[in-house]
C-alpha cells in the first residue's frame, strides 16, 4: 500500500487542482448577454454618445472612471471615433464598489453632462485618474475640473448631489447588471460582447474594422 | 541515517520533515498560481481587484510567454515541486533531483520577475510577491536538505 501512496496523494491533489480551477473559471467567466435593442428604455436621455445616430457600428462601453484599464482605453476609443466617421460610441457608468472615488467621479461626469460637458469631463477624469484616485478630497478636485471645462460650478455642485444624477448612474448600473456586466471595461460592438482578452487598442481597432466590413446601420437614437 | 536500496532511500526524520514542508508550501504556490492563471484566462487580470500595481504587472507583456500566461507555467512548476517532494518523502531518489532542478529554475525565474517588477514596470503585484516568497522558502528548504546518501547497489 505504501508503495502506491505517493501516486495516490499526487493524483488526488492534481484532481483537486483541476476541479478547483474549473469551478473558479466558471465563476469568473464573463457570461454576457447581448445589449437589448431598445437601450435604456427607462431613461434614454442618460445615454452619452459620440458619433452619428445612424452609425454603421456602435460601441457600447460600461466604464468606471477609477479603473486603470478603462483609462487606458479611453484615448484609443476617442481615436477610433475620430478615425471612423460611421462609428458611434456609447458610454455608460458602471462604478465598481471597490473603487473609493468611482461613484463620485461618475456623479461628476453626469453633472457636467447636464451642462453639455459630459465628454470633456469624461476625458479629463481619465487623463487625471492617477491624481484624483489617490486624493483624500476627490470631490474638491472634481469641482476644479468643472471650472476648467467652463461649467457653472455652483450648479455643478448642486447637480452632483441631485437625485436626477444619481438615478442616471443607477439606471446604467441596472442595465449593466442585467447584461451580466461584472467588470470594467465591458465593451459591446454591435451588441456583441468583446472578449476580455481583446480589450486592447489593437484588437478593438481590428474588431471595429471587421464590423465595418459587413455592417448595417445600428443607430437607434 | 538513511537506509538505501536501488532507486530508493528512506529519508531521515529531518529530511522527511523538510519534504513535507516543501510539499505544503508548494500547495500554497499551486493555489496562488492557479488563481492567477484563471484570472488571466478569463481576462479578469485587466481588473485585478482594483489594485493598480497588480494591473500594471499582470497586464504587461512580461506576464505572458507567447500566448500562455506565466501563471500557468507557475502551476506546472509548483505542482512538479509538490509531486517530487511527495515522492522524495517516500524515498524516491530521482524525485530529489527533479525537486532540486525545479526549485533552482523557479528561483532564477523569480529573480528575473522581481527585477522586471522593480526596474522595468516600477510596480509590484501582491500575488506575484506571495509567489516569490513561496519560492524563496522552497529554496531555503532545498538548501537545508541534507545530501542524499550514495546508493549501495
Amino acid at each position: 500500500m505504501k508503495r502506491y501512496l505517493p501516486f495516490l496523494i499526487v493524483t488526488v491533489v492534481a484532481v483537486m487542482t483541476v476541479a478547483g480551477a474549473t469551478v473558479l473559471y466558471r465563476a469568473k467567466r464573463p457570461t454576457l448577454s447581448v445589449v437589448a435593442k431598445d437601450r435604456s428604455p427607462e431613461n434614454p436621455d442618460a445615454m452619452h454618445t459620440l458619433g452619428p445616430a445612424d452609425a454603421a457600428v456602435t460601441i457600447d462601453e460600461f466604464g468606471d472612471f477609477q479603473c486603470p484599464p478603462c483609462g487606458m482605453l479611453s484615448e484609443p476609443l476617442n481615436q477610433l471615433a475620430h478615425d471612423f466617421p460611421k462609428l458611434r460610441i456609447i458610454f455608460r457608468n458602471f462604478p465598481l464598489v471597490m473603487h473609493q472615488h468611482a461613484n463620485e467621479a461618475a456623479l461628476a461626469a453626469e453633472a457636467a453632462g447636464l451642462q453639455g460637458h459630459f465628454w470633456q469631463m469624461h476625458d479629463l477624469l481619465y487623463r487625471e485618474q492617477v491624481i484624483w484616485s489617490k486624493a483624500t478630497d476627490a470631490r474638491g478636485l472634481f469641482y476644479a475640473y468643472a471650472s476648467m471645462i467652463k461649467c457653472n460650478v455652483n450648479r455643478f455642485k448642486k447637480d452632483m448631489a441631485s437625485e436626477q444624477v444619481g438615478a442616471r448612474i443607477r439606471t446604467d448600473q441596472k442595465e449593466g447588471s442585467k447584461l451580466g456586466v461584472i467588470n470594467t471595461p465591458t465593451i459591446f460592438i454591435n451588441n456583441a460582447a468583446v472578449p476580455p482578452a481583446s480589450l486592447n487598442p489593437k484588437d478593438l481597432r481590428a474588431a471595429v474594422e471587421e464590423a465595418m466590413k459587413g455592417s448595417k446601420p445600428t443607430g437607434k437614437k | 541515517m538513511e537506509r538505501t536500496q536501488t532507486g530508493m532511500s528512506t529519508p531521515s526524520r529531518a529530511t522527511l520533515i523538510i519534504y513535507i514542508l516543501t510539499a505544503c508550501i508548494a500547495l500554497v504556490g499551486v493555489a496562488d498560481a492557479t488563481y492567477l492563471a484563471v484570472l488571466a484566462f478569463t481576462g479578469e487580470t485587466a481588473v485585478c481587484g482594483g489594485s493598480e500595481g497588480c494591473f500594471q504587472v499582470l497586464g504587461s507583456a512580461y506576464a505572458k510567454i507567447g500566448r500562455i500566461p506565466v501563471a500557468a507555467f507557475g502551476v506546472t512548476a509548483y505542482f512538479t515541486v509538490f509531486a517530487s517532494a511527495t515522492f522524495a518523502a517516500f524515498g524516491y531518489r530521482t524525485a530529489r533531483k527533479i525537486l532540486a532542478i525545479t526549485i533552482s529554475l523557479m528561483f532564477l525565474y523569480t529573480l528575473w520577475l522581481l527585477s522586471v517588477q522593480a526596474f522595468l514596470l516600477h510596480a509590484f503585484c501582491r500575488y506575484c510577491l506571495v509567489s516569490a516568497a513561496m519560492v524563496f522558502l522552497l529554496t531555503g528548504l532545498l538548501v537545508a536538505t541534507p545530501p542524499a546518501p550514495r546508493s549501495s547497489s
